[in-house]
């Protein structure tokens, strides 16, 4: 039973977690709440939802054309509204309340497209096998999710912590001026991070939606409060806290359905972030003045 | 005087959100204004429902009375909660308070034997009407518009432009600033105990995110060089999906487009773009 639920608790805490490092980048890095997050983690799931049915993709090459689509998604919102209202020196809250009304056009055309009914994967796209370890049986689907998100998690933390790119853009976080008469390509790397971090959203998606088996257009919704969760526990714009807030968050949540009840998820998920917020509002790890990635 | 009867029967609502949505505009220009960017003001609208539907409801309480209860009520929770969150800055503290809103949202949710829980509570009673609503809206547009040109204003505005500078002048910043969002906080409670008493129905969910990055869209998008600009946004963002109701299922979409195009265009809000416009000098 525990073991099935630290199962569950990985791969919920995964997602969480992934989902939670791309909208971190773009707060750390680029300095914006992005309300489009949830969006962008939907178009992800509908992404490969559409390869799998209309192109009869497996599912890796699915979650490739997932990541192609949420990328030119990241591309497209660096490229038309953050660097437009960097140029113009806006205001603070300017860029958050453009990623509104992303999130609200992207919403509305996928609805327009696809239907705001639930869609699902195909059963046989999905592994169905079983790994029997002793006592436990673990889904290969779950095993899948926690190996690519960790994977992918692992990739990002060496990128940031030992590549050069990794230190520009450190330095650009920590300011993109002294950064700049550094030499590096401020613009640039500005535009890389909102792609990745687009493409990183965009897999969580794929990966919830193979979890829960279910796609629907305001998906990204929930997913995007959690996500806000997740950076407030961990601490805002920190890699680390963001990794570690996300698995706190998935165990939380499924320890919680296993032996309380699952009416009171959300609550504790809140709960947790309200004493935070009262008790130490930078997060865990966070130290509020200075952006960390 | 018949089209008017006529006018007002279809339109009522609309009117009435109009100037509530203005004074949440007001609520959010308030802590705008002096630098904070607070999104809390849907969880003080629902504090200020919740309470004033409660007294109303259950006991009959006239409707005067009920308001003020409900703006006193999120006023204290402001008061609470604002000590310690109001130590962030920035971005940070708009997460910080994004995040709160949440957590009301989930209590009242929780709370059913008080609350109803995600059902609501039905059947409240209609008692506000055009003057209730016209009353709150000029008299919180007097007081901002008079307060923007004392000494309390220009301190409000040096806080915004540079706290370190203000403190160095002998000014309480801390001070100022817990007032700006508890008074923002009374406004958005007020607002909600009015919106919930022409509405019939209150659940949880109407208090959500989505109505907390909307309040801020209509401050955003009017802008905080002056209360106006509040009186703008809220007209605005109340009055363009009714504008929009001919486009069918892609209505969201140019709502969205709009707002996006705003942001752009006139990033420091409406008010100023419209300012800069108009004071061009002609050749």
């Amino acid at each position: 039973m525990l073991a099935q639920q630290i199962i569950n608790g990985l791969s919920l805490g995964g997602v969480y977690a992934l989902f939670a490092l791309g909208f971190t980048l773009i707060f750390g890095v680029l300095n914006v709440i992005n309300l489009a997050h949830g969006a962008i983690f939907m178009i992800g799931a509908y992404a490969a939802l559409h390869a799998v049915l209309v192109f009869h993709f497996s599912l890796l090459p699915a979650i490739f054309a997932a990541m192609f689509v949420t990328g030119a998604a990241g591309w497209v919102l660096d490229k038309f509204i953050f660097a437009p209202l960097r140029a113009r020196r806006a205001p603070h809250l300017a860029p958050m309340i453009a990623t509104i009304g992303v999130a609200i056009c992207l919403t509305s055309l996928v609805e327009g497209y696809f239907g705001s009914e639930n869609l699902r994967f195909p059963i046989d796209t999905l592994p169905s096998s079983t790994l029997t370890l002793g006592s436990v049986q673990v889904n290969w689907l779950d095993l899948k999710i926690i190996l690519l998100a960790l994977l992918l998690m692992g990739v990002m933390l060496w990128v940031i912590r030992h590549s050069p790119t990794g230190r520009a853009l450190r330095g650009v976080a920590e300011s993109p001026k002294a950064a700049a008469l550094l030499g590096v390509n401020v613009d640039g790397l500005l535009l890389a991070t909102s792609v990745i971090a687009s493409i990183l959203g965009g897999v969580a998606g794929v990966l919830i939606a193979l979890y829960t088996n279910s796609v629907f257009p305001h998906m990204g919704q929930p997913m995007l409060h959690k996500g806000i969760a997740v950076v407030i526990i961990g601490g805002m714009g920190d890699v680390r806290g963001a990794l570690i807030g996300g698995f706190f968050l998935g165990f939380a949540e499924v320890l919680t359905i296993a032996y309380i009840g699952s009416n009171m998820r959300d609550a504790v998920a809140f709960g947790l972030l309200f004493s935070v917020l009262l008790l130490r509002p930078a997060g865990l790890f966070g130290h509020a003045p200075q952006r960390r990635v | 005087m018949e089209w008017l009867d006529s006018f007002w029967s279809t339109y009522s609502t609309f009117v009435l959100a109009t100037g509530t949505n203005v004074l949440l505009a007001l609520s959010i220009y308030v802590t705008l204004a002096c630098g904070l960017l607070s999104v809390a003001n849907a969880g003080f609208m629902a504090i200020g429902a919740y309470s004033a539907v409660l007294l109303t409801l259950r006991t009959g309480t006239p409707l005067p009375i009920a308001l003020i209860v409900g703006a006193i009520a999120a006023a204290m929770v402001a008061l609470l909660i604002g000590v310690p969150t109001l130590r962030l800055s920035g971005v940070y503290l708009a997460m910080a308070t994004l995040a709160f809103g949440e957590v009301v949202r989930i209590l009242i949710l929780n709370a059913e034997n008080v609350t109803g829980g995600a059902l609501g509570l039905n059947g409240i009673p209609q008692l506000v009407g055009l003057f209730d609503v016209v009353f709150s809206v000029t008299v919180a547009l007097y007081v901002f518009l008079r307060l923007a040109q004392s000494r309390v204003g220009r301190t409000i505005t040096a806080i915004s432009q540079d706290e370190i500078a203000t403190e160095l002048m002998g000014l309480n910043v801390r001070a100022y600033k817990l007032v700006c969002f508890v008074v923002g906080a009374a406004l958005a409670g007020l607002a909600g105990a009015l919106n919930a008493h022409f509405t019939f129905f209150i659940s949880p969910n109407e208090y959500g995110f989505e109505r907390a990055v909307e309040i801020l869209a209509m401050g955003v998008i009017g802008g905080v060089s002056s209360p106006w600009g509040a009186v703008l946004g809220g007209s605005l963002i109340t009055a363009l999906p009714e504008l929009l109701r001919g486009m069918g299922r892609y209505r969201p979409l140019i709502n969205g487009g709009i707002l996006i195009i705003i942001i752009l265009y006139s990033p420091k809000g409406l008010w100023d773009g419209l300012q800069t416009v108009l004071r061009r000098p002609r050749r």
